[in-house]
């Protein structure tokens, strides 16, 4: 027997449709014309893949800048003598001991201090300056080349690759010994093809023995081309810098270290006139990556956007067209107790997971443009993970955006109206 | 036609045994629908209709009579304008639309003329979609739902796409939808109207099965063989709704349902 009461609490019931069973339907009413979703989330395809590419790209590129910005260059900090408001009486601000004073600074590796050596300033006959490896026959006209005083923390702190023979040392910088390496383009040029004969370059007449040749280096390439000597050496032949031509002071620090030795360099070389001396320390990463977003990125962006209203056009359109032939399943759908939020529920998972697959496939695409043109430039494909993230959930906004109206117009269709044919 | 004046009375329904009556299925009091004019058009003039549980009912009469009118008020899925209409004792008329969905899909199974089934879904998802929203789980809705095709012979079909099935199978295949939440109230609407006349006969005869294992049926239908299966015949013409004592069952008192002009 129904009794009235049971009834009445039948009535009293309403229509309840799942998620999972939502989500269900959407999909197979997709899949119902794969040819005409396909086509239909072409548009957000376009669009997000045209983001994705754009930012991957941009993304791509900037890291190519960064990667001018390498090892090498984060390790090396520079210091100059600027004398500060002194420099017109003090012509070396560097105190003797400053390679070890910085050396003591957490990060550093190597520290000397260095400048261009005057012979022809210290004795003040033109020539002194003249480098000839022989006193006679056709070699002794010499060449006119640069003489770099440096400590030995220069060279170690330079990296230099040895074609012959060695650098020198503590050693000979506290004895100041009468030693040069000299860069392997300079040997050539002098006629010093092998250190076995023990060969010595003149300065201004004076001799010096090569212990060294360097045939590459780092950083500082003008060692290539120089005839490099203690600089307690240079101090005692031709005395410490001259004016104009002040000292500097090369770090090579740990990866990383750079900008807090930087920081602490001027300190720790005179504590008391920290002003003298200007901290050159490398470039920021930061700072060269914000310079790389320009107006071309931002007109890409705009055409993605444009691709993705016209994505969403397309969904909007082919769902309203979708809704208009499929009246009649509305229709049924209504007479077997679907509410009409039911029907507006199915349309918008419908469009937004036609969104959500364009998003997805559009990323897809991006990123193997992306990765393709970094193959083809030899780059490294950078993509941030945030863009990979936010691209499909840009598709999914796509697709429910252009579902409402369609959707809307699905739920307000009489079930009588749906049902006649 | 001839409008009927005897008073609704309340003896009748057939399988009548002892003191306990079936219950109402359908109860018109002075149901009918205008559409607000100019002119106001009535579609359907008030009337008064009782169907009892198990009773077999064919809705008769020419095209554009108001056949349509009366199906989708009975089906709940139209609102008479005037009359209170209970269905399996709720009372619709003042029920909110949300509840008025609820009690159609659970009550009633709709088999349409058109079959209305979802192309590119099986026979068997389509039967499964009848439980859609009432959250039956889906491994019970597949269960079901295979039932109700064994149940109409199509068992074979089940994993059939509609475009792959004949006429007939289409409707057996709607007709299982429609039984598969056991509703209280089979409401079917030319059923063989796109069907030739041996696929409609067969047809006909799952019908029959059916009310034989005591299913509610009202079928709209023009057509006189459809009517003839039944064991009540009620006439809609231009809107007015009258029963005559059919010729099938002639020993049983029909009850004539009273119309208010």
């Amino acid at each position: 027997m129904r009794g009235m009461r049971g009834r009445a609490g039948r009535g009293g019931r309403r229509s309840r449709l799942r998620a999972g069973d939502l989500v269900r339907e959407a999909l197979a009413g997709l899949l119902q014309r794969p040819g005409r979703s396909a086509l239909t989330a072409l548009g957000t395809v376009l669009g997000v893949g045209t983001f994705v590419a754009i930012l991957g790209l941009t993304a791509t590129a900037s890291s190519q800048i960064d990667a001018r910005f390498n090892a090498l260059s984060a390790t090396e900090v520079t210091v100059e003598d600027t004398g500060g408001d002194d420099a017109d009486h003090i012509t070396n601000s560097f105190p003797a001991d400053a390679p070890a004073r910085v050396g003591r600074l957490h990060g550093v590796e190597h520290a000397g201090v260095y400048w261009i050596a005057s012979p022809e300033a210290a004795s003040g006959s033109p020539g002194a300056g003249t480098v000839t490896s022989s006193p006679v026959g056709d070699l002794a006209a010499g060449e006119d080349v640069q003489v770099v005083a440096a400590t030995p923390g220069v060279l170690q702190a330079a990296g230099p690759g040895l074609a012959q023979g060695r650098i020198y040392d503590a050693y000979h910088q506290r004895n100041a010994a009468d030693v040069a390496v000299i860069g392997a383009g300079l040997a050539e040029r002098l006629g010093i093809l092998t250190l076995e004969t023990r060969p010595a370059v003149f300065i201004g007449g004076r001799p010096f023995t090569v212990i060294g040749i360097v045939d590459d280096v780092d950083r500082k390439e003008e060692l290539l081309l120089s005839v490099t000597v203690p600089s307690s050496t240079a101090m005692a032949h031709w005395g410490g810098p001259v004016r104009g031509e002040r000292a500097r002071m090369l770090i090579s620090t740990r990866l990383g270290a750079a900008t807090q030795v930087a920081r602490n360099a001027a300190t720790a070389l005179d504590p008391a006139h920290p002003e003298r001396f200007k901290v050159i320390p490398p470039p920021d990463p930061q700072m060269l990556r914000g310079g790389v977003s320009g107006d071309l990125d931002q007109l890409f962006l705009l055409l993605a956007g444009i691709c993705l209203v016209i994505g969403t056009v397309g969904i909007a359109n082919t769902t309203l067209v979708a809704v208009l032939e499929r009246t009649g399943e509305i229709g049924l759908r209504r007479a077997l107790g679907a509410r009409a939020r039911h029907i507006t529920a199915q349309f918008l998972t419908e469009s937004a997971a036609l969104g959500l697959l364009g998003g997805l496939v559009g990323t897809s695409i991006g990123t193997l443009v992306v990765v393709g043109v970094a193959v083809l430039r030899d780059w490294t494909a950078v993509i941030h993970p945030l863009t990979v993230v936010a691209a499909p959930v840009i598709g999914l906004a796509t697709g429910l955006l252009a579902g409402i109206h369609p959707a809307w117009k699905a739920s307000r269709i009489p079930p009588v109206e749906a049902l006649r044919r | 036609m001839t409008p009927n004046t005897a008073p609704s009375c309340a003896a009748d329904g057939p399988a009548e045994a002892g003191g306990s009556r079936p219950a109402t299925v359908v109860e018109f009091d002075g149901v009918g629908l205008t559409y607000p004019g100019p002119p106001p058009v009535a579609a359907l003039r008030p009337c008064s209709l009782t169907v009892r549980e198990g009773e077999y009912v064919a809705v008769v009469g020419p095209s554009g009579s108001g056949k349509s009118t009366f199906l989708n008020i009975v089906g709940l899925l139209d609102r008479p304008t005037e009359g209170t209409y209970v269905l399996d004792g709720a009372d619709t008329t003042a029920l909110p639309e949300a509840e008025l969905t609820a009690l159609r899909g659970s009550l009633i199974g709709f088999v349409f003329q058109a079959f209305h089934l979802i192309p590119h879904r099986t026979a068997l998802e389509n039967v499964a979609l009848a439980m859609l929203y009432s959250a039956v789980p889906a491994r019970e809705r597949v269960q079901r739902a295979r039932t109700a095709l064994e149940q109409v012979g199509l068992a074979h079909r089940a994993d059939s796409l509609p475009s792959r099935m004949s006429g007939g199978e289409r409707q057996r295949a709607a007709i299982a939808r429609a039984i598969v939440g056991r509703p209280r109230l089979l409401l079917c609407d030319e059923l063989t109207g796109n069907l030739d006349s041996a696929t409609a006969a067969s047809v006909l005869d799952l019908l029959d099965d059916l009310h034989a294992s005591g299913m509610t049926l009202v079928v709209i239908t023009h057509d006189p063989v459809v009517a003839a299966r039944a064991a009540r015949t009620i006439t809609i013409r231009d809107g007015v709704l009258s029963e005559a004592v059919t010729a099938g069952t002639p020993t049983e008192a029909r009850r004539l349902p009273e119309v208010l002009g």
